[in-house]
């Protein structure tokens, strides 16, 4: 970790002195996040102004926010305020861009919070191109107060947009399965929080053993493994009314669960007898159907975003690989054939990858590799990572590590992480305990 | 010999921790990695038939090799004896228990666990134990017994639990 945010900030501090001696470009700026460039965009993003205290409280809190989720990116660079010359009420009435080239900024930040009569906040913000003085992007919006977060993950998502030309993430949320006490007495809950862990709450208290928790397309539903009353089953949580309903009543264990992209259905994994099969249940007729019939554990299935296929693991050919067949079920082909043992499947909301927890020598990995299987990259490794999850826009993965422990289970640590394609940037994500089985949510609606 | 060393230790603090430490399983055939769990004497005073007799007399608990879910040549002298003191009172329902090491990934472990427990479950029917009996449920890499990352506590988590109800 240290040694990647020195190279980074070695890589900015030359693009910096580079840029001192170069001249101005009018050149729009823009990053290129497909080419797994080091250099984030220095960008200034000043306190939103407000004519009353508490509106520039509100300001100077959205612009942190702001600030936060573009830097923990990796793709931005927010420059530190102590530095900027031009002031948030002087800004309001005209940008004054000698005053920011002067210090470096590349893109500029102008907004304004107004809290209205009614007490919504109101939201104003535009980006601007520091060097070619123009007018990039900007909107007004407005929430109610409690939702200011999402108001500024959504300046960031615009942000990050018209800079890279890809959908933002920022204005999303994270369920996980937070973890503590003992090792051989692990206490699991599941838990969910804004993707920059605000916001964070426990959906469950404790009492029986919870696993797996995804996300239904429309981000208001989360469907994971209970032991509730001792037996495995998938559940299906409801954000908004806090009820929990089994998927169904199956003769054997049902786990793995996932929503279709249509959010109609439920594709899962029941084990019985030894034998271990992927099923789709229809939600709105409840009728199941069985995709696989093979001796061999099938499991962790994942759709395409289009919905045509599944990808899932199988040891059918000794080891754990990963297979695709078609929505339907029946054949399957597979895709992995690199060295090792390959696991946990997740189809990119873009279609372009496929995630994978990858075993060998002892080791683990997050990769990822093309739906017909070629172009294998791994991104990261340890005693064990596990569970890649992707953020809307397909860019950057979440996932879990657990460390080494002894004898007395001392040492163990169970965190969440963030990376990038790139395998550069590679952030712990922090939550109130340790935590792991993350799932990203889409885009809130 | 490091490792080797190591499953002793292992095996002293699991018999340490735990009252409900396994028998002896005797000969141990299935060439597994595992230290055979230590023999140990039943209390005083244990009541033929009870749970307590179960497992300090019978043992609750066998072992898998690395992700294998076949019943070891070591397992069988305990399954052997858990059918027929299970067949000595058969007013006990009971539950399989299938675990596995915290070297997989979670949903593999738990179709891992449950192919394990089957096993056993098989074994008890084969030898003639009621399959009305019997309920299995998997834990995957969920309750580990043993704490430590090491072969030697990995061995004592790839197991079959027999248990009482």
């Amino acid at each position: 970790m240290s040694r990647i945010r020195l190279l980074a900030a070695v890589a900015v501090t030359l693009i910096l002195g580079l840029a001192a001696f170069a001249s101005p470009t009018l050149a729009e700026v823009r990053i290129d996040i497909t080419n797994g460039q080091m250099r984030p965009l220095p960008i200034a993003i000043p306190d939103f102004a407000g004519s009353s205290g508490q509106e520039t409280q509100v300001g100077r809190d959205i612009a942190r926010v702001v600030s936060a989720d573009l830097e923990r990116s990796g793709l931005f660079k927010p420059i530190d305020p102590r530095a900027f010359i031009q002031t948030p009420a002087s800004l309001q009435i005209q940008p004054r861009f000698p005053d920011w080239k002067a210090i470096n900024a590349e893109a500029l930040v102008q907004g304004k919070a107004e809290i209205g009569p009614d007490g919504r906040i109101r939201v104003e913000f535009r980006l601007w191109d520091v060097m070619s003085e123009a007018y990039m992007t900007g909107w007004t919006l407005s929430s109610s107060p409690a939702d200011w977060r999402r108001l500024s993950h959504k300046v960031a998502d615009a942000i990050y947009k018209r800079v890279t030309g890809e959908d933002g993430y920022f204005d999303t949320q994270i369920v996980y399965v937070a973890e503590s006490g003992p090792k051989n007495d692990r206490k699991k809950r599941l838990a969910i929080m804004d993707q920059d862990g605000e916001n964070h709450r426990f959906l469950t208290e404790g009492g029986e053993l919870v696993l797996t928790p995804r996300f239904s397309p429309s981000a208001r539903e989360i469907t994971y493994l209970s032991y509730f009353r001792g037996v495995p089953r998938v559940y299906i949580f409801n954000l908004d009314t806090g009820r929990r309903e089994a998927l169904g009543n199956f003769p054997g264990m049902t786990f793995a669960p996932r929503f279709s992209p249509d959010g109609n259905k439920v594709i899962f994994s029941m084990a019985e007898d030894g034998n271990t099969e992927i099923y789709e249940m229809n939600l709105m007729t409840r009728s199941k159907v069985r995709l696989t019939n093979n001796p061999a554990i099938d499991t962790a299935p994942s759709y395409a975003p289009d919905g045509s296929q599944i990808v899932f693991e199988s040891d059918r050919g000794g080891g754990q690989q990963l297979y695709v067949m078609g929505v339907g079920g029946g054949g399957a082909n597979r895709i992995s054939f690199g060295d090792g043992r390959y696991a946990t499947p997740v189809w990119s909301p873009r279609g372009d990858l496929i995630a994978f927890t990858k075993q060998k020598g002892g080791r683990f990995f997050i990769g990822v590799m093309r739906p017909d299987g070629s172009g294998e990259r791994l991104l990261a490794e340890g005693f064990l990572v596990e569970g890649p999850t992707w953020a809307p826009n397909g860019r950057v993965l979440a996932f879990w590590r657990d460390s080494p422990s002894d004898e007395r289970g001392r040492g163990q640590s169970v965190r969440l992480y963030t990376i990038d394609l790139t395998g550069v940037n590679e952030r712990v994500m922090i939550t109130p305990v340790d935590g792991s089985d993350p799932a990203w949510s889409p885009l809130i609606p | 010999m490091k490792l080797r060393f190591l499953s002793i230790v292992a095996a002293a603090a699991l018999v340490a921790a735990c009252e409900s430490a396994p028998e002896n399983t005797g000969a141990a055939s299935g060439g597994g990695v595992s230290a055979p769990p230590p023999a140990r004497t039943a209390p005083a005073g244990l009541v033929k038939g009870s749970k307590e007799d179960f497992i300090a007399n019978v043992g609750d608990r066998v072992f898998f090799d690395l992700d294998k879910s076949s019943v070891r040549g070591d397992a069988k002298a305990t399954l052997d004896k858990q059918a027929a003191w299970l067949k000595s009172y058969p007013n006990y329902s009971f539950t399989i228990e299938g675990h596995a090491d915290e070297r997989g990934t979670r949903e593999y472990n738990l179709a891992l666990g449950e192919r394990r427990a089957n096993s056993v479950r098989e074994y008890l029917i084969a030898n003639g134990v009621a399959a009305s009996r019997i309920k299995v449920v998997s834990y995957g890499k969920e309750r580990p017994v043993a704490l430590g990352s090491n072969e030697a506590a990995w061995s004592q988590n790839r197991r079959g639990v027999t248990v009482l109800n």
